[in-house]
């Protein structure tokens, strides 16, 4: 593969497909669009069998020519590798569910999905500051248009908000990187890693990374416009926006504030946890009491991602790793179980739960997927839900017990509003006549659901595959922030252990 | 290949085909498969069993796959085979496989038999990976494996609100005890590093006395870890305060109360800390805990089953007791006593719930005792079988005193009266006390159930359900099938809350209800239950009389115990040599409050059978109260699930609707202000290139976009 510039091509086959996309009729449009993602979903999967685990940290590095203050320098590690792949796998998977759904300006569509999807792999692979801030930002260009083109009736005001939102963060972003750069004399990413800033300037930094950060995973209390935009959002925008837009706040803290600003992330870790544990709370009660299916799965978003962040910030290998398996395992599942809304949406055309209700009698097949993904979400063993939030509590309860406690209180809250959900939708009896002639998946549905189960399944039974990759990235990373490592609030004492033939005698002595 | 592979992942293989294939598998295919591949399970497992009694199995691992390794966090699949997991391998396949075939009767109307089929196996799978870990992790595995099954078995008939309602709680309410479980590993990895069983078990004794920091506080370390992971063993074993979904539970089908609910799951709480034994022997305090809540649910649950009408509730609460038996054996150090108690009462209780379901198949799904009575002759296999569970429940026996050289008697006698004792020899008369008034009060609800439903005259024409029966025959002829489960559910759902109803506010009428009740049969004919729901309750009979006296030798006595053991678990010698030393009133003691149980049962139900309603209006608050059972429910939905709903909403609408957007996004000027001023203070070009040219090229793009 040495020579061959993958990561180029990938960014490339997208752009081009999308810019043919708008020359063609609609038809021919949805073929474009499923060729070029599944040529660069070909193409990832041989990017992961020729990634060199345990290598050099920096794999496919190819460098490019400057244009103004940015540089084509791309390359990935073991975490942006996951992230392609994440994306790679998720795109064909839109392009799919797109296909019989959308019908108004399909060419258009599909082109902002792959333009979409370019970006997405260009924010993972960039190595170069600016040249990651033009992918990260511009990834909102096409998002914003499906939104406000393809959504729903109240279209204009999500994506308004929607991007009011990131752009404040985003400006504070750009200030900060200006700064950096002027200050280290570069503007590469693995330089900027290694550079160690002054404590002051970190914190300023750290906090003008997390305006941007913070919206996008989206934190509480800037996660708001993640409901409406995963309400009037088309299916597939939902799933591209849970399953990869979405992890590009933890990419950027993995990739930018940990390492970049190790101290800060230390001094500030109690700013992190505390939202992160208040969200874990607060999103899953309302959660609770939503009646619309997509805005109760955007708000168990938000609490998935504060498991992110906890587990990010708790400076040790269980907690990024779960981190990371969580960004991956959230962008698997939630994006299915925005495709199980949309399945159901395609036929009666209302997110309303109450509009259902018994669809196991004659949807079976989409009950099982449903049950499926909704056991994932909640993180039963054996599931990809399960090894990330196990690792990230781990990871997290080493640090603070308190956050741990209150965090994992998710599993439980979690639990309910899942079930809630599913005994309102696939429980109980057909509500009404128009429920009764709902038609089971169809082959086309299948073929999007059962690949994305098939893969959550194997992170959860078998997570060694996606772990191995960034083993040797955790460690790099951990070396860069130990110095920084909050004090953990449970260290154990020596014991005083009882001498074996006393031990034995003490048994009634109680 | 080791034996135990095909033991534990054959019931997955079954359940997986089962599932998949579905109705396009066909429903006898679906049952051979999984029936098939249980009992292989079974005859696989007993043979590990009897090598592990002979002395000739040694305690083994098979690995199977990597799983989660993260740094120190290193976790295989892998399948432990030693002496506790040898126990549970018979317990767990041979009651599966005996329910697999019960349900081949018991299930035959239901149109979803694939389905149920394959959850069972699922389940067993579960089951078998939880008593195989040989990681935390993977018992974890096991814990939510089987909280799964037990969710979609509860819920089964999803067509019922209450069995859906029953299915959530169950799992709801296991979470909280997951919730103290994974703190507890999480604990237990930060303290020894390792989530491997045996080497906690090896370093645990070295860290007693150790501190920790807790929530701000400083613990000892192996209390904290051993109450951690004892909250997880409260949720899954229905103890006191978490034990609110079992007796919900029972809205699944009554095999799945037989195995899941009485047999094995709930179980897993006892087999985990007797498997961690060697840790809470760390541990006095976390131990007394153990005690104390094992004592105080098997009174509390055995007082509510005095009183309650349903007969598989009857039988829940009576199984949530003896759950509460199992701990306080494991808290006063007797673990051997409470696997043996553990393993005997699996048998038993099995018997007693498939009996229980025989019943409400012959009394056309009818589950109200109120409607029973004088059953003994219509059904008389199926009575013989509740009689053994009954006398091996009760603990009827001859114990061991006045020249008897050795106690014999029914299953739970040896078991029961071993806890009762070990309560004694461990120097905790107090709870000795408990276990005594519970065998009497055990005792009393068990003949209760039996004089209520096979002796005294028919009181069947008064149940709605026989009457659906005694309809339906003269409507549409003999037609059974047609209506298959269905039309018992949706009486089943309006019937339960209107009984709980009644039976709150009219304690008089409740009590007496032999009396005030129209007596009769209506005609109806109750049938014997086929042969596929007899044969396993004949098998389990055999298991009800006989295992306690022959296994106990392996379980408790102080040295075969001591050999069979092997340091498997903390095995107190010297505490089973005090428990044979007991004083003989106290060997005594057990058995006398059996009789005294029996004797006002039969006074109550037989003799005088408006004496249990003069009781109850006597003491109407305390009856209500027991009726109630104690209010827990009422007071969980008035304090957890109402504010739960009600915090939602407001944070939802207060929270982000009126705050977050009104001053965040919906103040949207004030937003553009800032940002404007903020990029006028930086005086570097690039930010306005950037800022601008972007803000303006997006306005453009999507005003053009939407315009057109």
């Amino acid at each position: 593969m040495s020579g061959l510039p993958i990561l180029s091509i990938m960014l490339l086959i997208p752009a081009v497909a999308a810019i043919a996309c708008l020359f063609v009729p609609a038809a021919t449009a949805r073929a474009i669009a499923l060729a070029a993602t599944l040529v660069d979903f070909v193409l990832g999967v041989l990017l992961w069998a020729n990634y060199d685990i345990g290598g050099a940290q920096w794999q496919f590095v190819e460098h490019g020519p400057a244009f103004g203050f940015f540089r084509w320098d791309l390359g990935i590690d073991g975490f942006a590798l996951m992230l392609v792949m994440l994306s790679v796998f998720l795109m064909p998977i839109c392009i799919g569910a797109s296909w019989r759904a959308i019908e108004k300006r399909v060419p258009e569509y599909m082109a902002a999905f792959l333009l979409t999807e370019t970006l997405m792999i260009g924010t993972f692979a960039a190595q170069d500051l600016f040249l990651f801030y033009l992918f990260f930002e511009a990834g909102l260009i096409p998002m914003y248009l499906i939104i406000g083109i393809w959504g729903g009736a109240n279209r204009i005001y999500a994506s308004y908000k929607f991007f009011l939102y990131t752009l404040l963060g985003s400006l504070l972003m750009l200030v900060a990187m200006l700064y950096m750069t002027q200050v280290a004399g570069t503007s590469s990413i693995p330089a900027l890693q290694a550079f160690d800033f002054p404590g002051h300037v970190q914190t300023w930094l750290w906090l003008a990374f997390f305006a941007s950060f913070a919206v996008k995973m989206p934190m509480w209390p800037v996660h708001t416009w993640l409901p409406d935009a995963h309400v009037q959002a088309p299916t597939a925008g939902s799933v591209i926006l849970a399953g990869v837009l979405l992890k590009l706040g933890g990419y950027g803290f993995l990739r930018f504030s940990l390492p970049m600003f190790p101290e800060a992330s230390g001094e500030l870790t109690w700013l992190i946890f505390g939202l992160s544990a208040v969200a874990v709370i607060y999103t899953s009660l309302v959660a609770l009491v939503q009646s619309d299916m997509k805005k109760l799965i955007a708000y168990s978003s938000v609490a998935h991602m504060a498991i992110v962040t906890i587990g990010l910030f708790a400076f040790n290998r269980q907690g990024i790793e779960g981190a990371m398996i969580m960004m991956l395992s959230h962008g698997l599942v939630s994006g299915a179980l925005f495709l199980c809304v949309g399945v159901i949406y395609d036929r009666l055309h209302t997110r309303e739960i109450s509009r259902y209700g018994g669809l196991a009698i004659n949807m079976p097949r989409y009950a099982l997927f449903f049950l499926f993904f909704t056991m994932a979400s909640i993180g039963l063993p054996g599931t990809s839900g399960f090894v990330a939030e196990f690792l990230a509590l781990m990871g997290t309860y080493q640090v603070s017990t308190w956050i741990a406690l209150l965090c994992t209180t998710s599993i439980i809250l979690g639990a309910a509003y899942m079930l809630y959900l599913y005994r309102r939708v696939v429980f109980g009896e057909i509500k009404s006549e128009d429920v009764r002639e709902m038609q089971d998946l169809s082959h086309r549905e299948l073929w999007l659901l059962a690949p994305i189960a098939a893969v959550a399944l194997w992170m959860g039974v078998y997570p060694e595959s996606f772990m191995a990759p960034m083993r040797k990235d955790v460690g790099v990373l951990l070396a860069r922030i130990d110095r920084a490592t909050p004090p953990s609030d449970s260290k154990p004492t020596a014991g005083k252990p009882i001498p074996a033939a006393h031990a034995a005698a003490h048994g009634t002595a109680h | 290949m080791h034996s135990i592979l095909l033991i534990v992942f054959l019931p997955l293989l079954a359940a997986v085909v089962a599932g998949l294939g579905n109705k396009a598998l066909g429903v006898v295919p679906a049952k051979v498969i999984t029936t098939g591949a249980l009992f292989a399970s079974c005859l696989l497992s007993w043979p590990i069993f009897l090598g592990f009694l002979a002395g000739t199995n040694t305690a083994s691992v098979v690995p199977v796959l990597t799983w989660i390794v993260s740094g120190d966090m290193a976790v295989d699949w892998s399948l432990r085979v030693d002496q506790l997991t040898a126990i549970m391998l018979v317990v767990i396949t041979s009651v599966s496989a005996l329910v697999h075939l019960y349900s081949w009767g018991y299930m035959s109307e239901d149109p979803d038999q694939p389905r149920f089929f394959a959850y069972l196996s699922l389940f067993t799978f579960a089951m078998l990976m939880l008593v195989t870990a040989d990681t935390l992790v993977q018992m974890f595995f096991g814990w939510e494996g089987v909280g799964l099954a037990s969710y979609l078995l509860i819920g089964f008939w999803f067509r019922k609100p209450s069995a859906n309602a029953a299915a959530i709680k169950a799992f709801v309410v296991n979470r909280v005890g997951d919730l103290g479980f994974m703190l507890g590993i999480f604990g237990t990895f930060l303290v020894f590093g390792t989530v491997s069983i045996p080497a906690i078990l090896a370093a645990a004794p070295g860290m007693a006395g150790s501190t920790i920091g807790f929530l701000g506080y400083r613990v000892d370390t192996m209390t904290l870890l051993c109450l951690l992971l004892f909250v997880g063993a409260m949720g899954k074993s229905a103890q006191l305060g978490l034990h609110t979904w079992l007796p919900d539970a029972m809205e699944g089908p009554t095999p799945v109360s037989a195995l899941i609910h009485a047999a094995t799951m709930v179980t897993a709480g006892v087999f985990m800390v007797c498997r961690l034994s060697p840790m809470f022997e760390t541990s006095p305090a976390a131990l007394h805990v153990v005690m104390f809540v094992g004592a105080a649910t098997c009174l509390f649950a055995a007082t509510v089953g005095m009183v309650q009408t349903d007969i598989k509730r009857v039988i829940a609460y009576s199984t949530c007791s003896q759950l509460g038996y199992m701990f306080f054996a494991a808290g006063v150090g007797a673990y051997g006593a409470a696997m043996f108690h553990l393993f005997t009462h699996a048998f038993f209780k099995a018997l007693l719930f498939l009996g229980a379901g025989s019943v409400i198949h012959a009394m056309h799904h009818e589950q109200d005792m109120r409607y029973y009575g004088g059953l003994r002759k219509s059904i008389p296999l199926t009575f013989w079988g509740m009689m053994m569970g009954t006398l091996a429940i009760t603990g009827v026996g001859l114990p061991a005193v006045f020249g008897n050289p050795l106690g014999i008697g029914f299953a739970g006698f040896h078991s029961k009266d071993a806890i009762i004792e070990a309560g004694w020899a461990a120097g905790e008369p107090g709870v000795w006390f408990v276990g005594v008034l519970v065998a009497l009060i055990t005792s009393f609800y068990s003949w209760r159930l039996m004089f209520l439903t096979f002796w005294g005259t028919p009181r069947w024409a008064a149940s709605e359900h026989i009457q659906h029966a005694l309809h339906d025959a003269h409507g549409h002829g003999h037609d059974d099938h047609a209506h298959g489960h269905d039309a018992h559910h949706a009486d089943e759902a309006h019937g339960n809350p209107a009984q709980a109803e009644d039976s709150g506010d009219h304690p008089s009428t409740h009590g007496a209800s032999q009396h005030d009740l129209p007596a009769g049969t209506g005609g109806y004919h109750p049938h014997e239950s086929p042969w596929p729901m007899l044969v396993p309750l004949i098998l389990l009979s055999i298991g009800a009389i006989a295992a306690g006296f022959v296994f106990h030798g392996y379980f408790i006595e102080p040295d075969a115990g001591e050999t069979f053991w092997k340091g498997d678990i903390a095995f107190r010698e010297h505490l089973m040599h005090a428990m044979h030393g007991v004083p003989v009133p106290i060997k005594l003691s057990a058995t006398i409050a059996m009789l005294l149980g029996l004797g006002t049962a039969w006074y109550a139900y037989i003799k005088a059978p408006s004496f249990p309603a003069a009781v109850a209006d006597q003491f109407r608050i305390l009856y209500r109260f027991l009726v109630h059972k104690y209010y827990f429910d009422e007071l969980y939905h008035l304090i957890f699930v109402r504010p739960a709903f009600a915090i939602g909403r407001f944070l939802w609408h207060r929270g982000d609707e009126k705050t977050i957007d009104r001053f965040g996004p919906n103040g949207s000027a004030w937003v553009v202000q800032l940002s404007s001023r903020v990029a006028g203070r930086l005086q570097n070009g690039y930010v306005y290139t950037y800022a601008f040219v972007m803000l303006i090229g997006l306005t453009a793009v999507v005003t053009w976009a939407i315009a057109q």
